[in-house]
């Protein structure tokens, strides 16, 4: 009788373990503190952020990118031509001045860049969202944009010309 | 000798083998297609949220990218929830009164984050990366449905296991061009490149993609 209820007792347990369906488990995040982190950073390491990110070839990937990136994140200001009245704008954020403005036209890339990592004026910063890469692609498509609004035609080529 | 059964007997029996029918087959019901059925996966049901966002407003009205707030979605496994700070990119300037927006202003001025309700969630031994879906041609749509019609977010698809396989298994019409990544409301259309053609750009279909260890790992 002892026998046959231990069974039934340990049948039970068994069935009720498989009650738990398991979407929940506690995950232990070991950088959560300092204390759980495997090792500490040497003092020679320095942020990502804070590293040096030179601007990389230009290409027409880089480009692309670039439209891509500044349609994501800039366009809601500067217009996806860049003239400052993005629809943000039109709802009452302060119109920024256009990118074909003369003094943005001759600024360094690297200014530009530096804008876009730490911000100006009453634009955020956007270290945080852009990566490097990504920002230098996104100068590179600005100065795409300019070029395109202050092109002429002898500065196309022959073949390009000739395209209707 | 009187008859063991009397007339009775017949309903008696038959209403027996209707409720024991009734009872397999409710319990099929309750056990299979309960936990399954859209009530109890939330498909539909808007979440408490500590600022009632609306990705109708910002997404349809404003036209701005899922990638500007859920910006590490092209190189983290998590789409990422954006911080006060992202919110403040264009509240610092605009709504700057607004009562709805109080929660944002004081997580800014206690530099204490907000707290969002997570909406579409998967299971802790289900192991999901968004980059490797975005960057294999697989658009937010396809999880997280026409958000830019949602005023207050709601989970759009079961998300079961079945939900995941059918794509896994002939994930070919899923997948989209790059540039409508991040659109929310995509049809394929004539000039839209085939599932075969899609599935060679992203090199998709080496590998199975329906071994266990893709997602349980």
């Amino acid at each position: 009788m002892n026998v046959s209820a231990a069974g039934l007792l340990l049948a039970v347990l068994l069935l009720a373990g498989g009650c738990d369906d398991m979407t929940q488990q506690k995950k232990e995040n070991p950088y959560a503190s300092s204390e759980t982190a495997p090792a500490t950073v040497p003092d020679s390491v320095v942020e990502f952020q804070d590293s040096d990110h030179p601007p990389p070839a230009l290409t027409l990937t880089l480009l692309q990118r670039g439209q891509s990136e500044f349609h994501a994140f800039c366009s809601p200001c500067h217009a996806e031509t860049g003239n400052g009245h993005g629809m943000v704008v039109q709802r009452g954020f302060p119109a920024p001045e256009p990118l074909t403005d003369p003094d943005l036209m001759t600024a360094s890339p690297r200014h530009l860049y530096d804008v876009l990592t730490d911000g100006k004026g009453i634009m955020y910063g956007f270290a945080q969202r852009i990566s490097p890469e990504d920002r230098w692609a996104i100068v590179a498509y600005m100065r795409a944009l300019q070029l395109s609004q202050h092109a002429t035609l002898a500065s196309l080529t022959p073949e390009q010309q000739a395209m209707p | 000798m009187a008859a063991v059964f009397s007339p009775r007997a017949n309903v008696i029996a038959t209403v027996c083998m209707i409720g024991v029918a009734g009872f397999i087959a409710g319990g099929c019901i309750w056990w299979f297609a309960w936990p399954r059925s859209d009530y109890v996966r939330r498909v539909g049901w808007t979440i408490q949220q500590p600022v009632p966002f609306s990705h109708q407003h910002h997404v349809s009205g404003l036209g701005i990218d899922c990638r500007f707030c859920h910006s590490s979605v092209e190189h983290s496994a998590q789409a990422s929830l954006p911080p006060t700070f992202t919110c403040m990119t264009c509240h610092s300037q605009i709504w700057t009164n607004a009562d709805m927006l109080s929660a944002v202003r004081n997580s800014l001025t206690s530099n204490t984050p907000l707290v969002w309700a997570r909406v579409t969630d998967v299971p802790d031994y289900v192991y999901f990366n968004h980059s490797i879906h975005v960057a294999k041609g697989v658009g937010c749509e396809s999880c997280h449905g026409n958000v830019a019609a949602m005023p207050l977010t709601y989970k759009a698809k079961t998300l079961t296991m079945r939900f995941c396989l059918d794509c896994h298994r002939d994930p070919g019409l899923q997948l989209r061009p790059v540039a409508s990544i991040y659109d929310t409301d995509w049809h394929r259309n004539r000039t839209t490149p085939s599932a075969a053609e899609l599935m060679r750009q992203y090199h998709v279909g080496a590998r199975n993609l329906t071994e266990c260890s893709i997602c349980h790992r």
